[in-house]
């Protein structure tokens, strides 16, 4: 395969992924907003809300208006660059999968827009997260599973991957209060909400019950193997996908690339949860430094590599 | 026809809109009189209901568009996509005469390709006086820097587009020649697969020649020119990319070959050899159809400001590592002005006069033949001569007196860059249009592959004036296409 179709598949699957994330978020605090949040609660809400989508600048006055304004820009460019990155490569996913993601980004041309989403918030963020579910659902059956299909899903759980390990520290960092014996409602919420911004709480109450305590959310979205959310669910796929896709390329360079996803798997399957709480952020921070790793890696091995690498085999 | 005849016949009623006039009628040799191969589609359309020919219109439309068969406009909205407009009906030549069209064509590609090979090499024609050197050197389609070198099996065009048109006495005779990068063949193969589904009752009787081999002759003659000791070569399409008009073109005929589409950033060059990059490592490429234009091929050697090519590409290529289809530097031979001096290219080079004759043309670089064009601006139409796709031309019948006193001053200031040629009376073919079949003005684009030798296949593309009087059959001027049968 050529590397630059990998490359458009990788960022297609990726924007995909990361759109539906921004919007999931989103939805959550909004209604979280709604329901809770009196006075300067909601300010504190939005820069949360901000730090945890990777905003990167100071945020001087209203919150709200900056986090809404940053969330829906990047989520209609997130939709945007997925589809540009189909475009490139038409030819090599079905026309299926194209129709949907040009349905989507003709729509979020409306409905990404602050007035639109003031009005109807709901609607928005069901609708783009429905597409992109319905899009995963479309690539899944009607696209060959080879090194293509490989691409997409290493581009979906890197990011994935990425952005929950982000969104929990962020969390932690703002609610969470070691050695506290009860939690208020609002706070019970609060824990809810992370849940419900990475699609797990249901799948939470079935393992942990439906009462509350960071470290056992933690647990869960870290270290779960059976849920896809989970980082380690995300990392053990990732692994398996660059697996597939070395075998296919039979690329004499991947070797350090499966070392690199092996430590990450190896960091969700063997460190003990009370261990990765004792450090939280360094935890979190190492795996999206290997995330970074593994990133760089597919661009060094399949897609940018350097000519005169490549002609000593 | 608005004639007694006509009219009085009440089975005719389908044609009550259909005029003839002093342009050829591809359909009646006389009023309510169709030509004899013409006679299966005629008794078709008289015998269908409105309704069953609508309908047929309609399914036709719909695959079309869901095969997204498009092209892009430019200089509006950067790019906009459309449906390529299809008319319904097919247009038929007859076995004898595409046998003379075939002839011609390969009489014409033959000479053409000899004269790009001595005007690069020894330019004996060019010191015995065919063709004047400042036509050839002021050619800004000329490329000093393919001199002195011998390209596979000297073929220089190996796909080549004639645009030929049909004289009221019923000729065919050559308006163009297009060897750079002719585009459309892709039209071609998929209306004919579109007509087979919505006229089965008509390829059953007609004898329809097939036209779907075209894609493995391609494939076929790209493979002739690879490279020495290159036995199985990797060959591949380049593309300037999804915003060019003719990407689909690119994509489907990749498809059809069974090839990789590639981009110049997919390509490298080390050491003279072109490598693509794929990620299972770096892939020898041996031949290269292009559809690149000259200029954006190489950066290093040509505009340096292209991102569209592969940096080194051109000394892979006289170093005789890859073979580019078509060769560099051939536009000088499709260039308006040499037109004029084809007949005599075809007489030196193969000592035969021409089959298919040329239209009148006259050089705005000639001072008497200019000045002729001057006083007569509303009698000619005036073509600049590197330009293609319809853009840059005056249609002087129908022109305003303020575009012909502006095609005067550019003249005027560039006269080597301006043909005339009288208006011409393209031929009318049947059209469906709106429930009615109107007559349309059409032209004829076969496709000429030369690799180990020259085959056509028999078809092509008949590109028609949908607005009614036009003489512009450019898609990106209004133009549509139709079918092109030729019968056994």
């Amino acid at each position: 395969m050529l590397s630059r179709v990998a490359d458009s598949l990788y960022w297609m699957s990726r924007y995909m992924e990361r759109a539906e994330h921004t919007a999931r978020v989103m939805g959550v605090h909004w209604n979280l907003m709604l329901e809770h949040d009196a006075g300067s609660a909601a300010e504190a809400r939005w820069r949360h809300v901000l730090a945890a989508l990777g905003y990167k600048e100071e945020v001087r006055d209203d919150a709200f208006a900056a986090a809404q304004t940053y969330a829906l820009d990047q989520m209609a460019s997130a939709i945007a660059s997925a589809r540009e990155n189909a475009r490139q490569v038409r030819e090599q996913i079905s026309s299926e999968m194209w129709e949907e993601l040009n349905r989507l980004f003709h729509e979020s041309k409306r409905i990404a827009e602050p007035e639109f989403f003031g009005s109807r918030p709901q609607d928005v963020v069901t609708s783009v997260i429905r597409s992109s579910r319905l899009f995963q659902g479309i690539t899944d059956t009607t696209m060959l599973h080879g090194e293509g299909w490989q691409f997409i899903q290493v581009g979906r759980s890197i990011e994935r991957v990425q952005q929950t390990v982000r969104l929990l520290s962020a969390h932690f960092r703002a609610f969470y209060h070691p050695g506290a014996d009860s939690m208020s409602v609002a706070e019970h919420m609060e824990w809810i909400g992370l849940l419900r911004s990475c699609s797990s709480f249901e799948a939470y109450c079935k393992v942990y019950t439906a009462e509350m305590r960071p470290e056992r959310v933690a647990e869960f979205l870290l270290l779960n193997a059976e849920f896809p959310h989970s980082v380690r669910f995300g990392v053990e796929r990732l692994r398996g996908s660059l697996e597939s896709v070395h075998q296919a390329t039979a690329s004499r360079r991947a070797e350090r690339l499966g070392k690199l996803a092996g430590r990450l798997t190896a960091a969700l399957s063997y460190t003990p949860i009370e261990e990765i709480m004792s450090n939280l952020h360094e935890f979190s921070t190492s795996i999206r430094r290997l995330c970074g790793q593994i990133h760089g890696g597919i661009y060094q091995v399949y897609i940018s590599y350097p000519i005169e690498a490549a002609l000593e085999v | 026809m608005a004639t007694a005849r006509f009219d009085a016949d009440t089975d005719h009623t389908r044609f009550q809109d259909y005029w003839l006039d002093s342009a050829y009628d591809e359909m009646f040799e006389a009023e309510g009189v169709p030509r004899a191969h013409y006679r299966g589609l005629y008794d078709l359309l008289r015998d269908l209901p409105l309704t069953e020919m609508r309908r047929r219109k309609q399914a036709a439309d719909t695959s079309f568009l869901h095969q997204g068969i498009t092209f892009t406009v430019y200089g509006r909205d950067e790019g906009t996509e459309r449906i390529f407009p299809h008319d319904l009906l097919p247009r038929i030549i007859t076995s004898k005469e595409w046998g003379t069209i075939e002839r011609g064509l390969i009489q014409r590609i033959t000479a053409l390709n000899l004269f790009l090979r001595d005007i690069y090499n020894e330019g004996r024609s060019l010191d015995d006086g065919v063709v004047p050197r400042e036509i050839v050197y002021s050619c800004k389609h000329f490329r000093r820097q393919m001199r002195e070198f011998t390209v596979p099996r000297n073929i220089y065009i190996t796909v080549i587009g004639t645009d030929l048109i049909r004289l009221p006495d019923g000729r065919f005779v050559v308006l163009e020649d297009n060897l750079r990068v002719p585009s459309g063949v892709s039209y071609m193969l998929t209306s004919r697969q579109v007509m087979r589904r919505i006229f089965p009752e008509l390829f059953r009787t007609a004898g329809v020649r097939p036209i779907d081999h075209y894609s493995e002759a391609l494939l076929g003659t790209l493979r002739a020119l690879g490279p020495e000791g290159r036995p199985d070569p990797n060959i591949v399409l380049l593309t300037p990319g999804v915003y060019n008009s003719a990407y689909f073109e690119h994509a489907f005929l990749a498809r059809q070959m069974g090839i990789e589409l590639v981009e110049g950033r997919d390509l490298a060059v080390h050491d003279n050899t072109v490598y693509m990059r794929t990620t299972a490592g770096l892939r020898r490429v041996d031949v290269i159809y292009r559809r690149v234009d000259d200029d954006f091929i190489d950066p290093l050697v040509f505009r340096p400001d292209s991102s569209l090519g592969v940096a080194g590409l051109f000394s892979a290529y006289r170093s005789g590592n890859v073979t580019l289809a078509n060769a560099l530097g051939t536009g000088v031979a499709d260039d308006k002005a040499l037109y004029a001096y084809v007949p005599r290219i075809i007489r030196y080079f193969l000592n035969e006069d021409p089959i298919l004759d040329n239209v009148e043309t006259y050089l705005c670089s000639d001072p008497v033949q200019r000045s002729h064009v001057l006083e007569r601006l509303d009698k000619y139409v005036v073509k600049a001569v590197g330009e293609s796709g319809g853009y840059g031309m005056l249609i002087g019948p129908s022109s305003t007196a303020a575009e012909r006193e502006e095609f005067r001053r550019r003249i005027q200031d560039d006269p080597r860059n301006y043909i005339a040629q009288p208006t011409m009376q393209l031929s009318r073919a049947p059209c469906f249009l709106d429930g009615s079949v109107e007559p349309r003005h059409v032209d004829l684009r076969p496709y000429i592959l030369f690799g180990d030798k020259p085959t056509i296949v028999p078809g092509g593309l008949t590109r028609v004036a949908l607005r009614k009087g036009s003489l512009v059959v450019n898609s990106s001027q209004g133009g549509g296409s139709k079918d092109t049968w030729v019968l056994h």
